[in-house]
C-alpha cells in the first residue's frame, strides 16, 4: 500500500510535468500577445519591447519553460501580468470557494444520481424508467448556462429563495452546486442504472433471495455496494468534466472561485494565472483519481493495490 | 414466522412422510409468440430423508421446476400456470412473497450450480452467513454467529474461525460451494434443492461434495432434490429419478430400476451416451510412428509485479519443464484439473503464450519463423474450443465464419471457397442452407459443429481441442465425439485432445498425460494409464470420477483434506522437478 502510494504520486508528478508542458506550449504559439494586452493599444514599440523584456518574453521557448519550472519548483508560481499579484496567493485565496462548490456539487450530483439511477433499474422497462432515462438525457446535453439562468429565474428571482449570486452563507451556495449536480446526475444515473440492472441479474441476487431476506435488505446490503463500484472510478475521472463546468457556473453565479479567475485570466491572455490554473486543476484531477482508487478496496476486497 | 400451518389430520401415513409435493405443474414464459411452456404438467412426491433426483439435458426444464419450488421464478416473464407445489400443508403456488420468504432458507433452502459466483464477493463469508441465520430466527449476532461457525465445521471446512473473516475470493470453487452448503443447511431445512451443485467443480472436489451432502442428508434427514445432468451423479447419489425432457417427465423410478431397466427409449439413449471409463472401443494401432509435434522442456510462468517500481517479485509457474511429443495421426490427450496447465501448454504450443523451451511442429518452431512462415504454419494448427458461442462472431452469417480463413490464406477463388463451405458443413453433418444464417440461431451442438467445420475448412495437421465438448450435454458430447472420431480416420488429422473429463478422455485418446500442477506426473497410452494407473494422482483422478452404476460399490476414498498446493512462487524459487520414469513399454511415471 505505501508503496503504491509512492509510486501513484511519482506519476502524478510526472503527469503535471506533461501538463505544465503542453500548456506552456499552446499558449506560447497562441497568436494573442500578452504584451500588447498589458501595454494597451496605444503603446510605442520601444515601450513593447521594454515589457517584453522584463517579463522575460523576448527568451527562447526553452529558456522561459525552464525558468518556469525552476520558479515552480521553488513553489513561485509567477506574477499576474495584469494584476501584479503572486499566482500562488491568488489561487489560494480562491480556491477554497471552488473546494467549497466542489464537494457541495458532488455531493448533489451523486445524491441525485445515485438514487434515481437506482430507481430506475428497480422500475426497469416501465414508464417510471422510461421518464427517468429521457430526464438524465436532457440533463447531460443541457448546456450550463442555461440550467444556470433556469434556476435562478424560477428561485431567485420569482420565488426569491436564494441570492441571485455572490458568496458567503450557505443559500448562496445551493444554487451554483445544485446546477452543477443536475448537470452530472445525468451521466450518474445512466451508469449507477446499468450497473445496478448487471448486478441485479448476478447470481448472489439470487442466493440472497433464496436465503429468503426482504427485498431491501437484498437491494441496500447486496446490490448496492457492488453497482456503486464502477461509480467511484467515474468520480475520479469526472473531476476534469467538472473543472470545465465550474468556469461557466462560477461566472453566472459571480462565485468567487478559480473557476472565474480562469475565465478573466484567459481573456487577458494573463498567462501566469492560466498555467497556475491549469496546475491546480490537473492537481484536482490526479488527486480525485487517486482518492477513487484508493476508496475502491475498502468497498470491495478483491481489488488489490499494487 | 407466521406462516399459518392448517392443523388438517393427516389421511394416512404415507403422505405425512411427504415433504414435497408437486401436482401437475406448468410454467411457461412469456415471449413474442405468446407463452412458451418450459414445464408442462409435472408431478413429484418428496418424501422424508430421500434424495430424489431430476435429470435431464438442457432445455428440459430442471431447473425451472427448482426455481418454482423456490418461488424465485423470474416473473412476471415466467410464471407458474397451473398446478400445485405444497411444502408440508402450505401450498406455495399462491402464497404472497412475505409469507413465502419466511419460507425460503428456512424451511425450502437452495444450493446453485456456479459457486463462484453465487456469493457477494464484497461481504466477508461471515456476515453472509448470519445474515441468512438471523432472517429467519431473531438471535443476537453472537448467537448466529456461533450457529454460522457450527455450520462451517459441519461442512468439514479447514479453520472455520478464519474462513467466516474470508471474502468469496480467497476461497476454491469447492471451499465456496461448501459455504453455500452451510448456508442452506444451517437453519435446518426440510427440503434441499442442489441444482448442479458439482458440475463447475473439479473431479477431485466434486467428490469432496458430494460426499459431503450424502453424509448432511443422511445426519439432519434432509429431503434433498438434486437437479442434474450428470447420470454418474445421479446413480451414485438418488434414491428415485425423475428423467426430464422438453419439460415434461420422461421416467421415473428408483435409481437401480432406471439404470437396469429403463422402460423408455428416451432413457435408453441417455445411458448409452453417458461415457464411461472402461468403456471405450479398441482403437486401431498407427501405421507409423511418425512424430508431428515436439515439446521440450517448455515452461510458463507469469510474472506477479509489485513494489514502487513495479518489479518482478514472484512468478506463477504455470507449465514447468513438460516434454512430450504427440505422434502424427493419434489422439493425445491432457487431462487435469482446473489451473494444471493443461489448457497453456496448448496456447504455447499455437503462440499464444510466450514460453521457454522448444516447440517444434513439423521440424519447424513458430518463434523462430518469420511473419509468412508463421502464417503458412498456423494454417497447420487449428483450435476448437470449449464455448462454441464465444468462439463465433455474432455478427457473422456461418458461411462467412467458415470461409474466413480460406479468405485469410488466400485459397482459391470466392466461388471456390463458397463450394468448399458447403462441402465443409455437409461433412460435419449440418445443412448447406444454413450458410446465411448467424450463430445465435442454433444449438450448443450445432456451433460446435460450425466451429469443428471452421478448424477443418484448411486441412490442418493438428488440430487442439480445448474442452471442446465440456459445455455439450452427453447425447450431444457422444456424437461430437463420434464426428471428431470419423474425421480422424478420414484425413489423418492429428489431436491434441485437452480435458478434465476422464471418461471423455478415454473414449478418444490413443495415449494420454495426466498433468498436475503445471507437470506432467505420468504419461503412457490410453491402456497403460487408465488400466495401471501408478501416479497416486492419477489413481485419485479415476477413483473420484462417479459410476454411472448404482450398484456399484463406491469407492471408500479417504476424505482428502487441504488444497491443491499454489504454483506461485518467489522469484527464483519454484517447484521440485519430476523426472519421469520409463515403467515398461513407454509408461512414464513421476516418482511419489
Amino acid at each position: 500500500m505505501p508503496a503504491y502510494i509512492l509510486r501513484r504520486l511519482i506519476q502524478s508528478a510526472l503527469i503535471l510535468l506533461g501538463v505544465s508542458f503542453i500548456t506552456f506550449v499552446l499558449l506560447y504559439i497562441l497568436p494573442a500577445d500578452p504584451v500588447r494586452q498589458i501595454a494597451g493599444r496605444s503603446a510605442t514599440a520601444e515601450t513593447v519591447a521594454s515589457i517584453r523584456s522584463q517579463l522575460g518574453l523576448d527568451k527562447p521557448f526553452i529558456v522561459q519553460y525552464g525558468t518556469y519550472l525552476w520558479n515552480l519548483l521553488g513553489g513561485d508560481l509567477g506574477r499576474s501580468y495584469l494584476q501584479k499579484t503572486e499566482v500562488g496567493t491568488l489561487l489560494v485565496s480562491r480556491l477554497p470557494a471552488t473546494l467549497l462548490l466542489m464537494v457541495a456539487a458532488i455531493f448533489c450530483e451523486l445524491l441525485i444520481g445515485l438514487t434515481l439511477g437506482m430507481i430506475a433499474a428497480l422500475y426497469r422497462g416501465r414508464p417510471l424508467d422510461n421518464a427517468l432515462m429521457l430526464g438524465s438525457f436532457v440533463s447531460v446535453s443541457a448546456p450550463q448556462f442555461v440550467v444556470a439562468l433556469l434556476l435562478l429565474y424560477v428561485f431567485a428571482v420569482k420565488l426569491g429563495w436564494f441570492p441571485i449570486g455572490g458568496y458567503g452563507t450557505f443559500a448562496h451556495l445551493v444554487l451554483p452546486a445544485l446546477t452543477l449536480g443536475i448537470l452530472g446526475s445525468g451521466w450518474y444515473s445512466r451508469i449507477m442504472r446499468s450497473s445496478m440492472l448487471d448486478v441485479l441479474r448476478a447470481d448472489f441476487i439470487r442466493t440472497a433471495r433464496a436465503k429468503g431476506l426482504n427485498r431491501t435488505r437484498v437491494i441496500l446490503a447486496h446490490a448496492l455496494p457492488n453497482a456503486i463500484l464502477p461509480v467511484i472510478a467515474m468520480v475520479g475521472i469526472d473531476i476534469g468534466m467538472f473543472m470545465s463546468g465550474i468556469v461557466v457556473v462560477e461566472s453566472v453565479f459571480g462565485w468567487p472561485g478559480i473557476g472565474q479567475l480562469a475565465w478573466q485570466a484567459i481573456q487577458r491572455v494573463d498567462i501566469p494565472i492560466i498555467m497556475g490554473v491549469t496546475l491546480v486543476s490537473a492537481c484536482a484531477i490526479v488527486i480525485g483519481n487517486l482518492l477513487a482508487d484508493l476508496i475502491a478496496p475498502l468497498i470491495d476486497p478483491r481489488i488489490r493495490l499494487r | 414466522m407466521t406462516v399459518a400451518e392448517p392443523l388438517l389430520p393427516a389421511l394416512d401415513s404415507d403422505r405425512q412422510d411427504i415433504v414435497l409435493s408437486v401436482r401437475n405443474l406448468h410454467v411457461s414464459a412469456r415471449s413474442e409468440e405468446g407463452l412458451v411452456p418450459l414445464v408442462q404438467g409435472l408431478s413429484f412426491d418428496l418424501r422424508r430423508g430421500e434424495v430424489l433426483a431430476i435429470a435431464g439435458e438442457s432445455g428440459s426444464g430442471k431447473s425451472i421446476t427448482s426455481l418454482a419450488c423456490m418461488g424465485l421464478l423470474p416473473q412476471p416473464a415466467v410464471r407458474i400456470t397451473e398446478g400445485s407445489i405444497r411444502l408440508g400443508e402450505t401450498e406455495l403456488t399462491d402464497l404472497p412473497e412475505s409469507q413465502m420468504r419466511a419460507l425460503r432458507g428456512a424451511r425450502i433452502a437452495m444450493i446453485f450450480q456456479e459457486p463462484m459466483t453465487a456469493l457477494n464477493p464484497v461481504m466477508s463469508i461471515g456476515r453472509q452467513l448470519i445474515e441468512a441465520i438471523r432472517a429467519h430466527d431473531p438471535v443476537s449476532v453472537s448467537d448466529a454467529r456461533a450457529r454460522a461457525l457450527e455450520a462451517v465445521r459441519a461442512v468439514r471446512l479447514s479453520q472455520p474461525e478464519k474462513r467466516l473473516e474470508q471474502f468469496p475470493h480467497e476461497l476454491s470453487g469447492g471451499m465456496r460451494q461448501r459455504v453455500m452448503i452451510a448456508m442452506a443447511i444451517a437453519l435446518r431445512p426440510d427440503v434441499l434443492i442442489a441444482d448442479e451443485p458439482t458440475t463447475a467443480l473439479d473431479v477431485t472436489v466434486q467428490r469432496e461434495v458430494l460426499d459431503l451432502l450424502r453424509d448432511l442428508q443422511r445426519d439432519l434427514s434432509t429431503s434433498v432434490i438434486l437437479i442434474t445432468h450428470d447420470m454418474g451423479v445421479v446413480a451414485e447419489m438418488a434414491d428415485r429419478v425423475i428423467i426430464m425432457r422438453h419439460g415434461s417427465t420422461v421416467e421415473s423410478a428408483s435409481t437401480v430400476d432406471l439404470f437396469e431397466t429403463p422402460r423408455e427409449d428416451y432413457t435408453r439413449d441417455l445411458l448409452a451416451a453417458v461415457p464411461r471409463i472402461g468403456g471405450a472401443a479398441a482403437r486401431a494401432a498407427l501405421k507409423k510412428q511418425e512424430s508431428l509435434v515436439r515439446i521440450e522442456d517448455v515452461s510458463v510462468r507469469f510474472p506477479i509485479r509489485q513494489g514502487v517500481l513495479g518489479r518482478i517479485k514472484a512468478q506463477v509457474h504455470a507449465v514447468e519443464h513438460v516434454s512430450l511429443e504427440i505422434i502424427r495421426g493419434e489422439t493425445l490427450s491432457l487431462v487435469g484439473e482446473s489451473g494444471c496447465g493443461k489448457s497453456t501448454i496448448a496456447k504455447a504450443l499455437v503462440g499464444l503464450v510466450p514460453y521457454s523451451g522448444n516447440i517444434e511442429i513439423n521440424g519447424k518452431n513458430l518463434v523462430r519463423l518469420n511473419a509468412a512462415g508463421r502464417k503458412a504454419l498456423r494454417r497447420d494448427l487449428q483450435i476448437i474450443f470449449q464455448d462454441p458461442m464465444a468462439a463465433l462472431d455474432a455478427r457473422m452469417t456461418v458461411g462467412e465464419l467458415i470461409r474466413e480463413p480460406l479468405a485469410i490464406h488466400d485459397i482459391g477463388t470466392a466461388e471456390e471457397q463458397r463450394a468448399r463451405v458447403y462441402q465443409l458443413l455437409e461433412r460435419v453433418d449440418l445443412s448447406p442452407a444454413y450458410y446465411n444464417r448467424y450463430p445465435h440461431q442454433f444449438s450448443g451442438g450445432q456451433r460446435q459443429r460450425i466451429c469443428i467445420a471452421r478448424a477443418l475448412a484448411l486441412e490442418p495437421q493438428l488440430i487442439v481441442c480445448d474442452e471442446s465438448v465440456a459445455a455439450l450435454d452427453v447425447s450431444i458430447q457422444a456424437r461430437i465425439l463420434d464426428l471428431l472420431r470419423d474425421l480422424q480416420k478420414e484425413m489423418g488429422v492429428t489431436y491434441l485432445f485437452i480435458s478434465h473429463d476422464m471418461a471423455v478422455v478415454e473414449n478418444i485418446s490413443d495415449r494420454v498425460a495426466v498433468m498436475y500442477l503445471g507437470q506432467i506426473v505420468e504419461m503412457g497410452t490410453r491402456e497403460q494409464v487408465f488400466g495401471d494407473p501408478r501416479h497416486s494422482y492419477t489413481k485419485r483422478l479415476l477413483a473420484a470420477v462417479p459410476v454411472p452404476d448404482p450398484r456399484s460399490p463406491r469407492a471408500g476414498l479417504p476424505r482428502l483434506t487441504g488444497d491443491v498446493p499454489s504454483p506461485v512462487w518467489p522469484l527464483g524459487a519454484g517447484p521440485a522437478r519430476q523426472a519421469l520414469v520409463d515403467v515398461g513399454g513407454g509408461h512414464m511415471v513421476a516418482p511419489d
